[in-house]
């Protein structure tokens, strides 16, 4: 498959009054065309200063890109100028952000926020942006377009504004289309219209998707791919049955055990992990997660563990891979879910670094 | 479980009476909460569902109804020294943990607020192993007494406004979401603090929430709720296994669960009110389908729900 972004060891700082803060700590992935990739985290892990780098919107100073590559369609984008990224935001790259409320103007119509990137890229006419704006209302699923293209962002409720987002974000058919928890500010009957939505899409358009959520539910409804984000690096990624079925890192597997299942014994305790993930002004030696993981080795937190790989797609950065580390027993809630993949290798492989 | 610790009777929070816009929020909802049990009480944004916890500790006077506390009108006239006694029992923690806990306070004095209102401290010794006991309790400790919200994250600050609950010793807490603006891995400490001090001092909680899977796992009754009305309430597991309402069905059909095989044969209900097509005359009430599971529905619903209804 054609790959469309390939970023390779992403470093973003921060300059503050406390010091420098690492927030993407090298950061490799690829994404293929037609795919949707998700990545996982909690607050502060990264991902959403690693989408915003992509699109390059991060305010620099105090924010930095310190190191690494992002090739969009084999085109590294780190060193282009404001004036060039204005030509890729909106038309090859596009970005639906978490809160339909503030995300829109307020003092723009709906119809003329969506006509605004056709006339700049595509050199429409007022006339014909208008009618494409009408077309593509229609197509997220808007009654009354005609009616809807003239009223203002008030007027919408909180589901018709994040279509509207998606609208927006569309009215282009950028190649990539970034998604920042969009459905995070919904109801779940809502989220879950918003979610068909955007699969139908992405089949219609051939868009591929980076898909930003700390909800595993939603994940495994969307993503083909997962990337399992922690304290500013990817932990583990893999394809979605590989992480659901058969994860490896430790945090991925305290993701999954702290999450209630429907069809779960309710008399037992969740399996929540202890603590708070660490202050990347001073990221801690060895291992960021080590601190408030059970099944921490003593070299954890002295030695930052390394990439091996499980399966052709599945990746995790876990010092329990080793060969020479102790097997350990995931949490029940985990076991209950891992099943044999027809696809792992007979013993995960260490992954080498090309520099 | 018999004993009934908060009775609702037909309660109404109508918003801008008399106006063109007026809102009718909770319209005529009826349920009672035992003692020591969590009742869950989900819907949609705009169903009325934080309304009606609000209503219930009389942070909005009723339209119309009644709640009676250990048998008593929570809205029925009272002086200022019953309704402080009242305060004491019934106690909310808030979803923004942000925008909950005043910023120029500390966080004992946050803390304390209750207790110095109540005078539930003889002295200022007192107050302090108050404080100090309550950071304990819900998992903080001792040194964060003196500092203020902000030098804290949100899951933490979950915390203190649990301890700030607490410290009058109520019997029963309103949770309004109180997990909803925290990141997955510190939802489940919350959500097992929470339980743990129900165990150890037998709290009844009533957990406003959205978050269908976690309401399952934390109630043991929950109430759907939808346009001002409750459309359902059972057991968590009946509901869950024998939902009857549409609106019910079709909330449970739009839950994500983290598991992408059953997510890839999902099949989503929708709801339309419509569906129903209730006659002038028919009589729409809470009706028992089965022991302890009640269903808003007609006459000729109730028939049908009752032929569904598995065993």
């Amino acid at each position: 498959m054609e790959k469309i972004l390939e970023v390779k060891d992403l470093e973003v700082s921060f300059q503050t009054y406390g010091g420098s803060v690492k927030a993407v700590r090298g950061v490799s992935f690829d994404l293929h065309k037609g795919e949707t990739l998700a990545i996982v985290g909690e607050s502060g892990s990264g991902k959403s200063v690693t989408s915003q780098t992509i699109m390059k919107l991060i305010p620099m100073p105090p924010g930095q890109i310190t190191g690494g590559k992002i090739l969009f369609n084999g085109d590294d984008i780190v060193p282009k100028t404001d004036k060039e990224m204005e030509k890729i935001r909106g038309k090859e790259i596009s970005m639906i952000f978490q809160d339909p409320m503030t995300s829109l103007n307020p003092t723009m119509k709906i119809g003329y926020q969506i006509m605004e990137g056709l006339i700049k890229h595509q050199n429409m006419s007022k006339q014909a942006a208008k009618q494409r704006a009408v077309e593509l209302l229609s197509l997220v699923g808007i009654p009354m377009p005609e009616k809807r293209v003239n009223q203002y962002p008030h007027e919408f409720s909180g589901g018709m504004r994040q279509r509207a987002m998606i609208a927006i974000a569309l009215a282009a058919n950028p190649k990539l289309l970034i998604a920042d928890e969009p459905t995070t500010a919904l109801d779940v009957t809502i989220q879950a219209q918003i979610l068909e939505l955007m699969k139908d899409l992405q089949s219609k358009m051939d868009t591929s998707i980076i898909f930003i959520t700390h909800d595993l539910g939603v994940v495994a409804n969307v993503a083909d791919r997962v990337a399992v984000m922690y304290a500013g690096q990817i932990v583990e990624m893999g394809t979605v049955d590989e992480i659901f079925y058969d994860p490896r890192h430790p945090y991925t597997w305290g993701l999954l055990a702290s999450m209630p299942s429907v069809d779960n014994d309710d008399n037992q305790d969740l399996a929540a992990i202890p603590g708070t993930p660490p202050d990347l002004t001073n990221p801690p030696k060895g291992d960021a997660f080590a601190a408030r993981n059970k099944y921490a080795l003593a070299i954890d937190f002295e030695e930052e563990p390394p990439m091996y790989q499980i399966s052709e797609t599945h990746f995790a950065k876990t010092w329990l891979l080793h060969p020479d580390a102790p097997q350990v027993e995931p949490p029940d809630a985990v076991k209950k879910r891992i099943r044999q993949l027809s696809s792992t290798f007979k013993t995960p492989v260490l992954v080498k670094e090309d520099k | 479980m018999t004993d009934k610790l908060l009775e609702i009777k037909n309660l109404k929070q109508h918003f801008n009476i008399g106006k063109p816009n007026m809102v009718k929020a909770v319209d005529g909802v009826s349920f009672d909460i035992y003692r020591g049990e969590t009742l869950g009480l989900v819907g949609e944004s705009g169903c009325g569902k934080s309304t009606t916890g609000r209503s219930i500790i009389r942070l909005y006077d009723a339209t119309d109804g009644q709640v009676l506390f250990n048998g008593e009108d929570v809205h029925g006239k009272k002086s200022a020294k019953e309704l402080k006694k009242f305060n004491r029992k019934m106690q909310m923690i808030f979803q923004d943990p942000y925008a909950s806990l005043n910023p120029r306070m500390t966080v004992s004095d946050i803390i304390a607020e209750g207790i110095d209102i109540h005078g539930l401290a003889k002295d200022k010794k007192e107050r302090m192993e108050k404080v100090y006991a309550l950071l304990e309790t819900v998992g903080l400790n001792k040194e964060h007494a003196n500092r203020y919200p902000h030098e804290f994250s949100g899951g933490q600050r979950q915390r203190i406004g649990i301890a700030r609950a607490l410290a009058v010793d109520p019997d029963f807490i309103i949770a309004d979401e109180p997990i909803s603006a925290l990141d997955v891995s510190i939802q489940a400490q919350v959500v097992n603090l929470m339980k743990k001090l129900q165990r150890e001092k037998g709290l009844t909680y009533l957990f406003i929430a959205h978050d269908l899977s976690m309401v399952k796992y934390i109630s043991d009754r929950i109430g759907v709720m939808y346009f001002g009305k409750l459309v359902e309430l059972a057991t968590a597991d009946d509901l869950y296994n024998n939902p009857m309402h549409p609106y019910t069905q079709s909330l449970l059909s739009a839950i994500p669960l983290p598991d992408p095989e059953t997510e890839r044969t999902r099949k989503r209900k929708s709801y339309d009110p419509k569906s129903h097509n209730y006659g002038d005359n028919e009589k729409l009430e809470m009706r028992e389908i089965a022991p302890g599971h009640f269903v808003y529905c007609s006459e000729k619903e109730e028939k049908q729900y009752k032929a569904q209804y598995i065993k």
